[in-house]
Formats: structure tokens, sequence, C-alpha cells
């Protein structure tokens, strides 16, 4: 049986690279995939632990989640499809009217 | 195998339910209504957030656990969730005329407003980490849509991203933060949190510690701590106005009782710990936050950034961790959602009587205010004065409370940085009141626009609110004292 | 009566609110009489209170002070632990505050109704002028340090608010900003001081602080007394936080003369006095207090000497009498200070009013070299005019007189030679510039425009009024404090010694008669002294103060320039905090971030990752500092666990 440290060290480089590639992409559609990554990175941390604990909560949760994720991307989505009629565009780097 | 069903206590959720069904009635009844009567939904809007209130009066004396220990019923919850509702109900009234003169889609505007009120509702009650999750989620989503509601707006637009990226961001390191803590502990009930916490103590696995770390992010965001402060002037700024009143209140409120639960009761046994983590995000927050609303013109904006700084001040009330920064917080949240939702209201007000679409966001739309419209000013200025703490005016007392329970809890260096950025912060409110006061309109076209009566309303109850409880706090006070002995378990 | 002593404060309020909801359709004529008619009606009630309390024996049976009443209003804050009951205290001190500020408020609101008849916004000047009134005796009545912060907090609000009521002046709403910036710094004090008091003793009501201050350790005693000396600082105009007050002098006369001559800025002494139990506590915050208030006078008096500006001449001598009144109860001489400070409200007012009745014949003009030959023209300004110069020079008979003759008596006997000295240098050039203005201004030959010439009349006497009254008060004010060797008692030291009855140093000057006289003819050469030169410089010799500045041209420059201070403020304070503002809300939001994305950037580019492409993109910049500051609170948790400290 595969240790659970495997599982979680995977989950942590899947959230590591959710994170980063939040950090450094620029159009707001990757930007939405990387949040689905780190969330899932976190669902994975919380099925392992499931499974290794007995404990069913952690599946319920991640199933919790993955509704949650959806109803997030499906609104960045809309949002970013209303933004596009102003502007024509969904790189994140040009979207600075409101600074200071 | 027998399958149990644990009786369902609906009744002591029953004011988040009555929201939610307005919500979805609210909905449906939109559906029906021609484009020009939707301005109506406002009323039972209103009326179901009424309702609610009564609820929590019905209910006060509760202490349930209901849905499967997955929410608490308690004072701390009925009490946060007066707030929640107050803020929700001011966020109707100043809606009625604005959302129409913005063309928000009402149907959809009222119902979020809705959803986002029960998402903060259940989060104050929420003591286990899927409920708290949920909650959390519910309030953003509904928030990401009413921030970006304003279609004809770019700007409105462009603050919905932001929002929505950050937020998202941080919710992905509360989530970790929370499969951590579960991973650890095995349950996902705070309690269990607490009793795991009090066998081990600081000999606690490291990725306990981890998880509680990456969940205070995931508040520290909602409630706009620094350094996770940095949607807040935007989105403060690009939202519909009626919005970031709602938000300002709302949120905070809802964060701060997730905050409190997480750190007060699942992580009391590292009370050592997440003080100090508390302490430097309070003072970093006050500080940025105020210094960072000195050079602001956009009146927006220097409010976002004022919403900071008053975060950190209750956060300084929480650091404290005893009762009478407990006390304190609930008191200041209170008064705070008063105050700050009734200075954006003023702001709307203005934008009535200017002509473009940022009429009101800047300093100088206010100049004269006191001419043409002296009540208004009045307002303001009681509002501003509050804000910035001049007694006897509720935000006095409030900031009393907060940093002398820092001193109480021998944070005294706190104390001296809260006052000294409340006097940092008089400069900026102060300012306001100048300009209405003290300056000429210039260009001399004052529109004699007639403000709604709700909108009136609202900002009248804002203000008298302000020096209500600021000359007579018992009223208040009593009921927090009660709220937070039962909470402490006294 | 006694129990309707919060009818004192609530008349005010009661004019605050009817012209606030009525004044705009209320003529001119009726603001001014109903804001007059509340602060008269107050002054006459404190008046029956303080008539009603002569009545009252002096001592408890238990030994106590038996005219001091504590006076529920309402509940203020009642929660758990913390308790604040928003009272008055009634005693000999508050009272005579009370009488001291209603009354010269009741002159100077009639002076003002009709000083100000030309202005915009009349309303709303009487409004504020009567806030004004309302927050003072809040401060001096209220019984707790809270109540004294309400006080404290409001009457400086609204001295800010007339400081600039002349907002479209530039210069105005700069000096509304600068008393404001400055007063902030003596607040934060003062409430740290008061936040201080809660921390260590429980209780901010006066009657738990006073008896507890005793116990208090000295190291405690001294910060809190200097923490609320800071706050006197700036309230009362002293060295170092005395800046805004000659600025202040932007504001309409009638405001200097109440506001910032008569009572806000002898709010600080007044604290002092009021929590000398604090005072008397820390003998090192005591002598500070005294000789900050030594230096100051003699301070501000040399500036005043050069001043060309009459209003600032005057608002330099406010500063200077503020800093006696200081050394006052420094040195432990609490009834002396009250009492210079209740004098020295007659004869600054008085001062004010008449510099305004002649700024009002001569279409606004200060500059005292632009005038001259006033005193028949004007004859009833300057008999008044007269009279204050007198009271203020300490000549004999006049108020100044007894009152400074006490101070400097005390200074000597319970302070120390070198801070009597200080005090008579002080008087000579007080003697001075005061027989300066009085001669440059209203003898001589006319220096004014020729068109202002015809326009010269004496004020109206609705404005002559107050001023003649003032100038009475000027006069026998005095005779409520005469000295001991006089041999018919000080009225005011025993009617105030009950409050003070904890003083250790008894006010008697038993066998001490040959100092007194001593003290009084030193006093009397000093003011001769002043009036001589001043007689000599600009009657005899007119022109010579000019030659005698070109011939020591370096000396005058910086005295005139005022030391600089106010250079050596900009560059020091507000232009550092000026830069700070912008370079946080420009450097970190913009360029602050931008570092970090850069550093970050860095570390990420040689992690191997695609960030070539760094470009500057708001959201994400906000991620990266989010991340930064998560990175941060991550590795303190585990460097903590793992190294456990």
């Amino acid at each position: 049986m595969i240790p659970a440290s495997y599982y979680l060290i995977l989950s942590a480089v899947l959230f590591t690279i959710g994170a980063v590639g939040l950090l450094i992409r620029r159009n707001a559609l990757v930007i939405l995939m990387s949040i689905e990554m780190m969330l899932n990175a976190a669902n994975l941390t919380l099925v392992t632990y499931s499974r290794f604990l007995e404990n069913i909560d952690g599946q319920v949760f991640a199933l919790l989640v993955m509704a949650v994720a959806a109803a997030e991307v499906a609104v960045g989505l809309a949002i970013i499809v209303s933004f596009v009629r102003h502007r024509d565009t969904t790189d994140l780097d040009e979207i600075n009217l409101l600074k200071g | 195998m027998e399958i149990s069903i644990a009786p369902l206590n609906l009744l002591a959720i029953a004011p988040q339910i009555v929201v939610s069904v307005t919500a979805l009635v609210v909905l449906l009844v939109g559906l029906f209504l021609p484009e020009e009567h939707r301005g109506r939904i406002a009323w039972p809007s209103l009326a179901g957030v009424l309702i609610a209130a009564g609820l929590l009066y019905y209910l006060w004396d509760r202490n349930d656990l209901t849905l499967s220990a997955m929410l608490r019923t308690d004072g701390y919850s009925l009490f946060l969730n007066l707030i929640i509702l107050i803020a929700a109900a001011l966020a109707i009234l100043f809606s009625v005329d604005y959302a129409g003169r913005v063309r928000l889609p009402r149907t959809e505007y009222y119902s979020l407003l809705l959803l986002s009120t029960t998402g903060m509702m259940l989060m104050t009650a929420a003591v286990n980490l899927i409920t708290l999750f949920l909650a959390l989620e519910m309030l953003s989503i509904a928030l990401y849509v009413l921030v970006g509601l304003n279609r004809a707006e770019q700007r409105s637009g462009e603050a919905a991203i932001k929002y929505l990226v950050l937020g998202a961001f941080s919710s992905g390191f509360l989530l970790y933060g929370m499969a951590l803590v579960y991973g650890q502990v095995g349950s996902m009930a705070l309690d269990d949190v607490r009793v795991h916490l009090l066998s081990t103590g600081s000999q606690s696995p490291v990725l306990l510690w981890l998880g509680l770390g990456l969940m205070l992010i995931g508040f520290g965001f909602k409630v706009a701590l620094v350094p996770f402060h940095m949607w807040t002037p935007d989105v403060y700024q690009g939202a519909p106005t009626s919005v970031t009143a709602f938000m300002s209140a709302g949120t905070k409120v809802a964060g701060f009782a997730a905050l409190g639960r997480v750190t007060l009761v699942a992580f009391s046994g590292l009370q050592n710990v997440w003080i100090w983590v508390l302490a430097v995000l309070a003072a970093l927050t006050m500080t940025i936050g105020n210094l960072a609303a000195l050079r602001q013109t956009n009146l927006k904006r220097m409010l976002a950034y004022s919403s900071i700084a008053h975060a950190g001040y209750v956060l300084v009330g929480l650091t404290a961790a005893n009762r009478t920064g407990l006390d304190a917080v609930f008191f200041y949240l209170f008064i705070y959602a008063f105050m700050n939702t009734g200075a954006f209201a003023v702001l709307i007000a203005a934008h009535r009587l200017g002509s473009s679409p940022v009429a009101g966001e800047n300093l100088d739309d206010l100049a004269g205010l006191a001419e043409h419209r002296p009540w208004l000013a009045a307002a303001m200025a009681l509002l501003m004065f509050s804000l910035t703490g001049v007694p006897p005016l509720a935000g006095f007392l409030g900031k009393l409370y907060l940093f002398s329970a820092a001193v109480e809890a021998g944070l005294i260096w706190l104390a001296i940085l809260g006052v000294l950025n409340s006097v940092v912060s008089a400069y900026y409110y102060l300012r306001v009141v100048v300009t209405m006061y003290m300056r000429d309109k210039k260009g001399a076209e004052v529109v004699p626009a007639p403000l709604c009566p709700a909108l009136q309303l609202g900002i009248a109850v804002a203000a008298i609110a302000t020096v209500f409880w600021g000359l007579w706090p018992a009223s208040i006070l009593n009921l927090v004292t009660i709220t937070t002995r039962s909470f402490f378990g006294g | 009566m006694l129990n309707y002593v919060w009818l004192i404060p609530l008349l005010p309020l009661l004019g605050v609110l009817v012209n606030v909801a009525l004044g705009r359709w209320l003529s001119r004529r009726i603001v001014a009489f109903l804001a007059c008619l509340a602060v008269v009606a107050s002054f006459l009630v404190a008046l029956l209170v303080f008539f009603e309390m002569l009545g009252l024996p002096t001592e408890t049976e238990a030994g106590g002070n038996g005219r001091e009443r504590i006076i529920p209003i309402f509940s203020w804050i009642v929660a758990g632990n913390f308790q604040v009951e928003a009272r008055i205290l009634l005693d000999q001190l508050s009272i005579l505050m009370a009488l001291v500020v209603t009354g010269v408020s009741a002159i100077i609101h009639v002076y003002s109704a009709e000083y100000m008849k030309e202005e915009a916004y009349y309303a709303r000047y009487f409004i504020w002028l009567n806030l004004f009134v309302f927050m003072m005796l809040v401060l001096v009545l209220g019984d707790s340090f809270l109540t004294m912060y309400v006080g404290w907090e409001g009457v400086g609000l609204c001295s800010y608010l007339l400081i600039g009521y002349w907002f479209e002046k530039e210069s105005a709403a700069q000096a509304g900003k600068k008393a404001f910036i400055v007063n902030r710094v003596g607040d934060f004090g003062f409430a740290l001081g008061i936040m201080l008091i809660f921390a260590t003793l429980g209780s901010l009501s006066f009657e738990d602080v006073f008896p507890a201050a005793k116990s208090l350790l000295p190291g405690t005693a001294t910060a809190i007394a200097l923490l609320l000396f800071l706050g006197a600082t700036g309230k009362s105009a002293q060295i170092p936080l005395y800046v805004w007050l000659p600025d202040a002098m932007e504001g309409p006369t009638p405001v200097s003369a109440l506001i910032h001559a008569a009572t806000m800025v002898t709010a600080g002494v007044y604290m002092v006095a009021r929590c000398h139990a604090i005072f008397e506590a820390s003998p090192l915050a005591s002598s500070v207090v005294a000789w900050i208030g030594a230096i100051t006078a003699l301070y501000a008096a040399t500036i005043a000497l050069v001043q060309k500006d009459l209003k600032r001449v005057l608002a330099y001598s406010t500063i200077s009498q503020l800093g006696l009144m200081f050394t006052g109860v420094g040195v432990g001489a609490y009834a002396a200070g009250m009492f210079h400070l209740t004098t020295h409200a007659f004869f600054k007012a008085l001062l004010f009013l008449c510099a305004g009745s002649v700024m009002h014949a001569l279409a606004g003009e200060l500059d005292i070299f632009k005038m001259g030959g006033l005193r028949h023209k004007m004859p009833y300004t300057f008999a008044t005019f007269l009279v204050g110069v007198f009271a203020i020079s300490g000549i004999p008979f006049f108020a100044g007189f007894f009152s400074k003759e006490e101070i400097l008596f005390s200074e000597f006997v319970y302070g120390n030679p070198v801070l009597w000295l200080l005090g008579e240098i002080t008087a000579g050039l007080t003697a001075f510039y005061a027989f300066r203005l009085l001669f440059v201004v209203f003898y001589g030959k006319s220096r004014i425009a020729k068109k202002l010439e015809a326009h010269i009349h004496e004020s109206p006497s609705l404005m002559l009024a107050p001023m003649i009254l003032l100038a009475i008060l000027a006069f026998i004010g005095g005779y409520i404090g005469l000295p001991p060797v006089w041999g018919l008692g000080n009225a005011i030291d025993r009617f105030l010694h009950p409050v003070f009855a904890d003083v250790p140093l008894a006010q008697e000057a038993t066998g001490r008669a040959t100092l007194e006289w001593f003290i009084m003819a030193a006093s009397l050469l000093a003011a001769g002294l002043g009036f001589l030169a001043a007689y000599w410089l600009y009657v005899r010799k007119w022109g010579m103060a000019e030659r005698m500045s070109e011939s020591a041209p370096g000396l005058y420059r910086l005295v005139y320039d005022k030391y600089r201070i106010d250079e050596l403020y900009n560059t020091v304070i507000v232009k550092p905090l000026q830069s700070l503002g912008t370079a946080l809300s420009s450097t970190v939001e913009k360029r602050g971030i931008d570092g970090a994305v850069h550093g970050l950037a860095w570390l990420t580019d040689r992690a191997g990752e695609g960030v070539r492409r760094l470009q500057t993109g708001l959201v994400r910049n906000y991620a990266l500092l989010m991340f930064v500051g998560i990175v941060l609170l991550v590795a303190y948790l585990i460097i903590r666990r793992v190294v456990g400290f």
C-alpha cells in the first residue's frame, strides 16, 4: 500500500503549482485553472486523510468543495465574459483602471 | 444496519432559512415583474430581513447545536447575525433608488444580497470546518457577482475580477489549512480541535500549526488584514456603492466571527502562538490602512483604507483574547456597521446630487455640501467624527473599549499604536468635514435633486445610532456582556 | 439651585440646537439674540449656584470639602467592571471656571453680534461659538477624565473650525490645519495619560483617581503627569507645542478673545489644578511644569517685543501669560494660578476686543506701524485699552498686579529664585510690549493710509459696552485676591482653599511680610522699567527702535522670525509626515509592491519557472504580496514550532 505521505507530498506539490501558476500567469482563464488546481490539491489532501483516518467527513467535504469550485469558476467565467465585452482582453496585466 | 437520522432542529437556523427563502422568492417574483416595477423588490427583501431579525429576538437565549453539530445557534452567532441583518437592512434601504439609477439588474441584485447575507449568517454559526468553508464561499460567490453587477461600468467588472481571483486564491489556502487541521485532528468539528489541543498543547504536530496559519490567512483576507488587504481599495471603489456599504460591514462581521471561533475556541490551546501573529497583523493593518488613507482624494478608496484600519482596531480586541476584548469587538462591530454603511450611504446621496457616473466619489464633490444639504452634511460630519473616535460618539467608546482590553491583556504597545493611529486618522476624516463646511462649491452647479426617502431614513438611522450609542451604550453593552459570558462559559 | 447646575451646560447646547434647526430661517438679529440669551442665562444660573454655594459651610463634619457636590446626569457606560457615570462635579474650582467661562463668553457673544454682522455664515458662527461654550463647560464641570476628554476634544474642534472661519483665505485654512495637527500631538499625550490612569487605577472618575494618586509609584505618577501635561502644552500653547496659537489669530477677533485668550487655552492650567493630586505625587513632573512655564513665558515675551501685527503681539503675550500660570501651578501655588487665569481672562479678552475695535475702524488693518494717534479719534477704545495695558503690565491697583504678584511670590518662596528672576524679567518685558502697543497705536502721529483716515470712527455701543464691562472687571478683578501683607485677606485663596486643602504648602505668609514687600517692589521696578523703555523708544525717540534693529540686525531678525521654529517644525515634522503619506500611497502601493514583485520574481526566476515575462499587473502583484505575507506567517509558525521558542 502506498504510504499517506506520498499523497500528501503530491497534493502539496500540486497546491504549490496552482499557487505559483496564479502568481505568474497573466491570462484570466489560466488563473481560474490555477485556482481549480489549488482547490483540487486541497481536495486530494482531504481525501487522503479521510482514507487513512477512516473518517468519511473528508470525502464529503471534498465533494462539497467540488461543487463550490464549480460555482466559483462559473461565476468567474461570467465575470470575465462580461468584462471582455468592455475591453476585449483577458490579460490581467492590462486590467488596472483601479489603483492607487 | 439501522440508519438513524438526527432530528433536525430547523428552528435554530430559522433566521438563515428565512433570509435564503426570501432570496429565492425574490428571484421568482422578479421574473414576473415588468422591469419598471422591479424596484419594489426591495420591500419584500427588507421584510425578509426584518422577519429574520425578529426571529433572532425569539431565539435569543438559545444555545443549540443543529444540523449534526454543524452549526451552533448561541448568543455569539445571534448577536453577530443581528449586526449582519442591520447592515443588510441598511444596504437595502440605500439601494431603493440607487440600484435603479445605475441600472443594476434588480431582481438578481436583491436576491444575491440576501444570499450573501445568508452566507454571512451561517458563518457566524458555523462550528465545523465544512460549514465554515461553505458559508464563506456562499457569501463570497454572491459578492463576486454583486461587485461586478454594474455591467455598464468597466471598473465594476475589473473590481469583480480582482476580487474573484484574490478571493479564490485565499480560499485555496483556507481550504488547504482546513485539510491539514482535519488530518491532524481527525475531525472537522472545532470542538474536537480544541479537545485535541488540550492534550497536545504546544507539542501538537507542526502541520496543525501550519493549518492554523493558513486558516488565519483565509479569514484575514475576508476582513482585509494587511498584507491580505490589497483587494480592498480596488474592489470597494469599483463595486456599486450600495454593495460596498454592505460588504464593508457584513463581510467583516462574518470574518471576525470565524476568526473568533477559530482562535478563541478551536485553537485556544495555542493562544500564545496566534496572539503574536494577530498582534503583528493588527499593528500592520492599523498603520498601513491609516497611512494609505491619508493621501486619498477618492472617498470610496479613502473609506476602503479606513475600513482596513478599522479591521486592525477590531483585531486589537480579538488579540487581547479576554472577555473585555470580545466585548469590545462585538460592540465595535455593532457600531461600525452603522458608521461605515452610513458613510457610504452619504456617498450614494452625493452621487444622486451629481451628474457624472462617478459623482460623489471625489472629495471635491462634497464641497459646500453644508450649504445646500445641511442635514446630509451634518450626518456625514457625525459619522466622520465617530469613525475618528471623537467623544462622546459611539466610535470613541468602541475604541476606548478595544484599547483598554489590550492594556488589560498586557499589550500596551498595541494600545499605544492604536491611539497613535486614531490620532493620524483624524486628519483624513476631518478633511471630509472641512470640505463640506469650509469650501465652496466650484462650478456652482447644484442639482436640486430630491433624495429618496429610504436613503434619507437609512442615513438618519446611521447618524443617530452613532450619537445614541455613544451616549447610552448600556443597552447594547448589556447584551454584549451576556453574550460573551455565555461564550466564555461563565 | 445646586441641583439645577446641569442647566449651565444645557443652555448653550439648547442655543446650538435651536440655531441648527431654525438658524436658516431666522433673521440675523434673532440668531444672535438667541445665542447671547443662551450664554447669558447660563451665566446667571452659574451666578445663582455660586451664591448658594457661598452659603454652605466650607467643611463637612468629616473634614471634607463641604461645598463639593456631585450631581448625576445619567449613567453613561455601565458594562461589567467598566462604569462611567456622566456627572457634574461642582466645587469651588469648577464654579470659578464656569463663572469665568460663561461670564466672558456672554460679554464676547454680545460683542460678536455687532462685530460679525456683515459676515456670511452668521448663524454658523454663533452655532460654533455656543457649541464651544457648551464643550468648555463639559470640560470644567465633568467629574471624570472621560468627560474632561469629551470637552477637551470638543473645544479643540470648535477652535479649529473657528480659526478657519474665513476659509476663503488660504492663510486661515492653513492656520486651522496647523492648530489641528499640533493639537493632535498634545491630545495623543492626553489620551495616553488617561489610558495609563485607567490601566493603573482602574477608574477614570476623579473621586476614585485623586485619593489613589498618592499610592502611585513615583515613576507611574510622573509618566501620567507628564503625559497629561503634554496635552496641556498643546491646548494651552506652551513650549514645544505653542506654534499654533499665533497663527490662530487668523480667526475672527472675538474668537481670539474668547477661545484663544480667555478660556480654551487656559484649559491646560485648569487641568493641572484639577489634577493637582497627581502632580503633587510627582515632584519631578511639577517642576517640569514650572520650568516649561517660566521658559515659555520669557521666550514668548521676547517674541512679542518685535511683532508688528497687533493681534500677534497679543497672541504671544497670551502664550507668555499662560506660561506664568503654569509656573504658578507648577510650584504648587494652584490658587495663584487660577487667580491669574481669572484676571487674565478679563484683561486679555479686553485687549483683544479693543484690537477688534481698532481693526473695525481701520478696515481690518493689523500692522501697528500703520496706525498711530488714535486716542482722540477713538476715545473709548483708547480708555479701555489703557486699562488693559495697565492690568497686564502689573501697574498697582489693576487686576494683573495682584495675581501676577501672587505667582511671583510663590515662585520665590516655593520654587526657586531663578524661576522668580525669569518671572520678573518676563514682567518687565510684558510691560514693555504692552506700552509699546499703547504708544504706537494710540499716540504719536497718524500713519494711517489717507483713504482710511476718513473712515475712522468709534465703534458702535454694542461693541463698546462689552469692552467697558471688561475694563471694569480688569480693574476690580484683582481685589478678590489682595496680598496677605495688606491685611485684608485673600478672598479667592480662601474660597479655593478646600479644593487644594491636601496640598502641603499652606498659602500663608506669616513672617514673610518683608519678602513680600520686596517682591512687590521688584515687580514695580520691572514694570516701571518696561514702561520707561517703551516710552523712551516709542514716544520720545520715535524711530530709534528701527535704528536699533539695524545696529543688531542678526539678533533682531532672529527674534522677529520667531526663532525660526515654524521652519523647524516644517522640516522636521510636517514635511516628513507628508512625504511619508505620499510615499505610502504612491510608493508602497505602486512601487513598493513592484519592488516586492521584482525581489520575489528574481527568486522565482532562479527556481527555473517561466517568469521571464514578469510585468507589472496589479492583481498579480496583490496576489504576490499576499503570498509574501503567507510565506512569512507560515515560516514564523514552522520556525517557532521547530525551534520551540
